[in-house]
């Protein structure tokens, strides 16, 4: 073990922080402001990973590929609100996820019925690929540094627009009371179907990002909605200060348990014990975090203040 | 007196109906196909249905010389499933063949009950060990492998390179588990580390970073279906495909290399058969196959069409007389067919004892390929048969 590979699972840490943060803060704005559990969140990401790889087909670029999935799953996303969604957010949590696990199906199986079951995939170009010297001998694959960088933008832009414009401050004023902001008389229909737009779009880019890197196939994005609910239980839902840190938070936690959990616990117990029990201790990791965190602050690290 | 006429009518019509029946049902070879043809491994099944729909297509829609229908079923990945769809084709269908089955929890929860309500089970690609041992059958037959052994064959390469260092991973769950298992059966040299991840994980930059960081001299992996897309692009992306040799079980496939695409090339693996292999069976299955479906055909579409291949050739040895199941048996066993892999003789649990080659994905004309690079084992027996007590 040395600084070397400590720094690369740092990066891959943030990396992954990075994805998470984009998918957990259009979650949390959706459960925050909106009340709406949305479970069908999973399939932005899918369908932007998807509408990604298309575009990508179509114009021969990953970077204009990418531009156009921004807005065709934003166009998803308002589709389903005001489809599907307008008619929940006077139910009940459990008719929700209700809903919304129905939109799962039906999205995986509609992808499937377009494109296919086998997996779709698309190749870097080669000003994407290959590796970013840090010194003598440690080489880090550049595009995962695209990807952290790409994050820490819309990070930044995102906090740009929630705390200094009038939308950002309708945002936050939904997320800590509904009702006022309505009886204000703020179109809050139109407000709640922006922030569902929005929340896809985050969604559709964390996708679309990953479809070079991970296998783009139907269920995909299940595997990261349930750690981006991890997230926002962590973080606190509807504040995206809390979205953040906890995804940089279960972003560390899961990359740094699965790569050093099981030389740590070698020092401690016999190492064939520590080949079975490291892993399966790294996987429940993040969850026992979550279960630690609501014990201690049951309403999250970065709570929205007020409802 | 009419209504005598037509009630005696009626009776005599009736009476023709259910006589004629039973010589009907004898006349039809019925084969329940069981395979996984939703989710995201629905892949495989579409390959095992496209290779049965052709062997049916080659033969007429005449296995063994009888009109053949063909039911298949869908486990959805799943043991209780499976089951459900095994018996209703051994009791509502009345099928005497039950053939397919993917997944070695699937294979075990079908494979004893058909096979004790007296139905054959043709096994077209799971191959757990304790159908092989302790649970073997009489009525039981595949036309696949026992799992150990395609792992066995790459510890077995190693091994004999005289390679040391190498890292294992796999996913963390019985087949995980086994995978490994086999491998170091054979493999004799210094392990550098043994990692098991989470069953469907997608990201693996972590677990490649250390990777990096132990610097082996090989890597040995079983990463079936997505996970093995993720691990092999990411590997690629690392930098690692060119400068630590990878080899896998399950891994790198004929389902997986459209995905793959050239983040393959170079990568070892072994197997018991490849759309390569040279022997006629295999060179006229292959070119009709990519002839009508116009993708190339993995193993698990082989060992399907191999599967109704063997059915058709035991039922001509009986000459259709499906109650014969003594003769049966015996016909089964002599596997007298043009089998995809060239010919083979079935051990006492009724498994094959087969070669396992060494392959390496190359680019070729029709998209990268599995390439026979040498034979690794020449009719190798499984570990398990001494524990089958038939003889």
């Amino acid at each position: 073990m040395n600084l070397q590979l400590v720094l690369e699972q740092f990066l891959n840490g943030a990396q992954l922080g990075v994805t998470l943060f984009l998918m957990a803060a259009g979650l949390t704005l959706i459960f925050g402001i909106m009340n709406l559990v949305n479970l069908a969140h999973g399939s932005f990401y899918m369908a932007g990973a998807y509408l990604a790889v298309t575009f990508y087909r179509w114009t021969g670029s990953l970077v204009l590929g990418a531009l156009l999935a921004l807005p065709a799953t934003l166009l998803v996303g308002v589709v389903i609100e005001v489809v599907a969604l307008r008619t929940l957010y006077e139910r009940d949590h459990l008719d929700q996820v209700l809903a919304t696990f129905g939109l799962i199906l039906f999205f995986n199986e509609l992808i499937a019925i377009i494109w296919g079951r086998v997996g779709l995939f698309i190749n870097l170009p080669d000003w994407l690929s290959g590796s970013v010297q840090f010194g003598a001998a440690f080489a880090y694959p550049l595009y995962r540094l695209v990807i952290i960088a790409i994050g820490v933008v819309v990070a930044v832009a995102l906090w740009y627009v929630v705390a200094r414009t009038r939308l950002g401050m309708l945002v936050r004023a939904g997320a800590s009371n509904r009702t006022m902001v309505a009886a204000l008389g703020v179109n809050i229909r139109l407000l709640y179907t922006l922030v569902f737009g929005l929340g896809a779009a985050l969604a559709g880019l964390a996708g679309a990002m990953a479809a070079p890197i991970y296998a783009v196939q139907p269920g995909m994005g299940d595997p990261v909605l349930i750690q981006a609910f991890v997230v926002i239980a962590i973080g606190g839902i509807g504040s995206i200060r809390g979205a953040l840190a906890g995804a940089l938070i279960v972003g560390m936690v899961d990359t740094l348990g699965r790569a050093f959990l099981k030389p740590a616990l070698a020092t401690l117990i016999s190492p064939p014990a520590a080949q079975s029990a490291g892993p399966a201790l790294a996987s429940m990791l993040v969850y026992l975090l979550m279960a630690a965190v609501l014990a201690l602050r049951p309403a999250g690290l970065f709570p929205a203040r007020g409802r | 007196m009419m209504r005598i006429v037509s009630r005696t009518l009626a009776a005599a019509l009736l009476a023709a109906a259910f006589a004629a029946q039973p010589a009907a049902a004898a006349d039809k070879l019925r084969i329940g196909f069981i395979t996984t043809l939703s989710g995201p491994t629905g892949i495989i099944g579409k390959h095992m249905k496209d290779s049965v729909e052709l062997a049916l297509e080659q033969l007429h829609g005449k296995v063994g010389g009888l009109d053949t229908e063909v039911i298949f079923g869908d486990d959805q990945f799943k043991p209780d499933v499976g089951l459900q769809v095994a018996e209703k084709m051994v009791k509502d269908d009345k099928v005497q063949f039950v053939s397919g089955i993917i997944w070695s929890n699937v294979m075990l929860a079908v494979a004893p009950s058909v096979t004790e309500q007296g139905v054959f089970m043709i096994g077209t690609n799971a191959g757990p060990h304790e159908l092989a041992g302790s649970q073997c059958s009489r009525l039981f037959f595949t036309t696949s492998w026992q799992n150990d052994q395609t792992p066995e064959a790459m510890g077995e390469y190693l091994q004999k390179q005289g390679v040391n260092d190498v890292y294992l991973m796999a996913p963390n769950y019985a087949a995980g588990k086994d995978m490994l298992t086999g491998f170091k059966r054979y493999f004799k040299g210094r392990i550098a580390d043994e990692v098991y991840t989470k069953l469907g994980q997608q990201d693996y930059q972590a677990e490649i970073s250390q990777l990096r960081a132990k610097n082996p001299k090989a890597v040995f992996v079983f990463y079936p279906g997505a996970m093995g897309i993720n691990f092999i692009r990411q590997y690629d992306q690392a930098g690692l495909r060119g400068k630590i040799p990878l080899y896998s079980s399950f891994t790198v496939d004929d389902t997986t290399l459209p995905a793959l695409g050239d983040s393959a090339i170079g990568l070892w693996s072994s197997g018991y058969w490849s759309s390569e292999l040279d022997n006629a069976a295999n060179r006229e299955y292959v070119s009709a196959f990519r002839k009508k479906y116009s993708y190339t055909p993995s193993f698990y579409g082989a060992e399907a069409y191999d599967g109704i291949m063997l059915i058709d050739a035991a039922v001509r040895a009986v000459k259709g007389n499906l109650a014969d199941k003594a003769g049966l048996i015996k016909a089964l066993d002599q596997a007298k067919y043009a089998s995809t892999r060239g010919h083979y003789t079935y051990n006492v649990n009724h498994f094959p004892i087969e070669n396992f080659y060494l392959l390496r994905a190359e680019k070729g004309p029709h998209g990268v390929v599995m390439k026979v690079e040498g034979t690794i084992f020449k009719d190798h027996k499984d570990s398990y048969y001494q524990e089958c007590k038939m003889k």
